[in-house]
């Protein structure tokens, strides 16, 4: 990534329950009118944020989501974080590929949100956790 | 725990999703409109998401599942009133929803129900185009 | 520089504006550009001002000191004012250099210490190139933001929807098909289908030069998603050129209705809608 990125608003949310799935959409998407983001590119961040939180939920036991405005030069963008303590990835790879799941999911959540983001990032350790980052500008 | 109405129209059954679906209650709606098939004999399910505005990979996933339970059960499953960005960004997560029909509208679904019904409700009503 | 010598150049200041105004209207390249040489006189004067009002003897070896701001400003308009009387960058720009002999020529006469006048000539000649290398930023970034926000235009003109029955809508396709178009066209179409209610959207790429494994997939992309809408969507215009590259990179486009004209197109929507068109049998009271 380039460029240095300034930040002027954050929010975390804790994801335990169901319902608190769509408390985090709803904020994402008031962040999204915020910077001003398009339907189009709101609607896929929204449903990557809804893949990554309920794959948190489902396999990580729940944890936090961190909202923030950030930027790149002059374009907008938001960033979010989830971070949970759950068992870990053991192959990122193979969890990053299309149809693989370990669960009762359709295996779409990691690469699927991976498509809908600018940018994403994962790093997992097996017995400590998960934590993905992905970043969706205005125009992105 | 709330639920979903479904609505039954003559030979069809009438969902309309207004409110933000969470999991249990796509869930509860998978299993009602499955339930209320059996029970009514509907010939085809119209869902109608027009004003959901997100429709993620556990959405798609029960919308299939209605779909796929209902052909055993001898109804088809029309989903209407998709919105243009839902649409791209189902296609971009990869879920292109294929064994599901889909329709602009209401209106426009239940017309593509009746054109799939067995000639033996015998209502050849096709001339009234204009 | 000392501040003494700064002064100096501030109480000399009629004088090395008339050494710059003179010397510029010997240079060869001083052309129609100015409608007189009394705007030159005042332009010159305002820069003149300006550069010996903010200049200090610490600020001149520090560029991005927040003091020398009034000096950039006033170099930003410059630049822009003259870029749209039509003078080039280059004109702008020795026209700036061209104050540093005016500068110098006094200096040499205000200094008798040599080693002093080497340090400040030094000093004078950083400084005035580097006001030219911010002129020179400022045009090219007024070139920049022409560009972009051309091709965002580009993006918008290039992409209408034309409705051309009742349900069925049309998009002509002209350049380069990439992702960020792909974008642009997808949302413009599947708007279009909503907004008109039309269950078919022809999608014309007879301006589209080339067809590669990345343009069908952004193809196969568009009409997966108007089929989600529950509209159909036709690919027309496609060229011989095109169906054999299609052929040759083992693309498969079975899945997609194509046609090779927009008029084929259009038959093949009409006979989807049950709609006929015939020639009217001529009746001698038609008008």
């Amino acid at each position: 990534m380039t460029g240095t990125m300034t930040t002027n608003n954050r929010e975390t949310i804790i994801i335990q329950q169901e319902r608190d799935l769509i408390i985090c959409r709803n904020r994402v998407k008031d962040f999204a009118v915020r910077i001003g983001m398009g339907i189009v590119n709101q609607t896929k961040l929204i449903t990557a944020v809804s893949e990554l939180a309920r794959n948190m939920l489902i396999y990580g036991g729940g944890g936090s989501v961190l909202l923030e405005v950030v930027s790149r030069g002059r374009e907008p963008g938001i960033s979010v974080v989830f971070q949970d303590k759950g068992p870990g990835i053991a192959d990122i790879t193979k969890a990053m590929q299309d149809g693989f799941t370990t669960g009762k999911s359709m295996g779409m959540g990691l690469p699927g949100a991976k498509r809908l983001a600018s940018e994403f990032f994962i790093d997992s350790v097996v017995g400590k956790g998960t934590i993905v980052k992905i970043i969706k500008w205005k125009n992105g | 725990m709330e639920r979903i109405p479904i609505l039954k129209m003559g030979k069809f059954l009438l969902v309309t999703i207004q409110v933000d679906l969470y999991d249990r209650l796509a869930l509860a709606l998978e299993e009602d409109l499955v339930m209320m098939v059996h029970k009514t004999g509907a010939k085809g399910v119209l869902i109608d998401i027009s004003a959901l505005s997100i429709v993620d990979s556990f959405m798609g996933k029960i919308i299939g599942n209605i779909a796929a339970m209902s052909s055993i059960l001898d109804a088809e499953t029309v989903v209407v009133g998709m919105q243009p960005a839902v649409a791209i960004t189902l296609i971009e997560l990869g879920l292109p929803l294929s064994g599901v029909y889909t329709a602009l509208n209401v209106e426009r679904g239940m017309a593509l129900l009746e054109a799939r019904m067995p000639e033996e409700t015998g209502n050849d009503r096709d001339n009234d185009d204009e | 520089m000392t501040s003494n010598i700064i002064a100096d150049l501030q109480s000399k200041r009629n004088i090395i504006l008339e050494n710059w105004i003179a010397q510029r209207e010997l240079a060869e390249d001083f052309g129609g550009n100015f409608n007189s040489t009394d705007d030159l006189k005042t332009q010159s004067a305002e820069l003149l001002d300006i550069l010996l009002q903010t200049i200090t003897s610490q600020n001149i070896n520090d560029l991005y000191s927040s003091d020398l701001e009034p000096l950039f400003d006033y170099i930003g308009g410059l630049t822009v004012s003259r870029a749209k009387q039509g003078f080039s960058p280059r004109e702008t720009a020795v026209y700036i250099f061209s104050l540093k002999d005016a500068l110098l020529k006094v200096l040499g006469e205000t200094i008798s210490d040599n080693r002093e006048l080497y340090t400040t000539t030094l000093e004078v000649s950083k400084f005035i190139d580097n006001i030219g290398i911010t002129s020179f930023e400022t045009f090219i970034r007024g070139r920049e933001e022409v560009i972009l926000s051309q091709s965002d235009e580009m993006a918008e003109l290039s992409t209408p929807v034309i409705k051309v029955w009742d349900g069925i809508i049309a998009m002509p396709i002209i350049g380069t098909l990439d992702s960020a178009r792909t974008q642009v066209v997808m949302e413009n179409l599947l708007q279009g289908i909503v907004d008109n209610e039309s269950s078919i959207a022809i999608l014309d790429i007879s301006g589209v030069p080339a067809v590669d494994s990345l343009v069908a997939q952004h193809l196969i992309k568009t009409v997966s998603a108007i089929r989600l809408l529950g509209a159909d969507c036709i690919i027309s215009g496609i060229r011989p050129e095109i169906a054999q590259t299609v052929v040759h990179l083992g693309i498969d486009l079975s899945k997609m209705v194509t046609k090779a004209t927009l008029a084929s197109a259009l038959k093949y929507a009409f006979a989807a809608l049950q709609l006929e068109v015939r020639r009217v049998a001529k009746e001698k009271s038609n008008l």
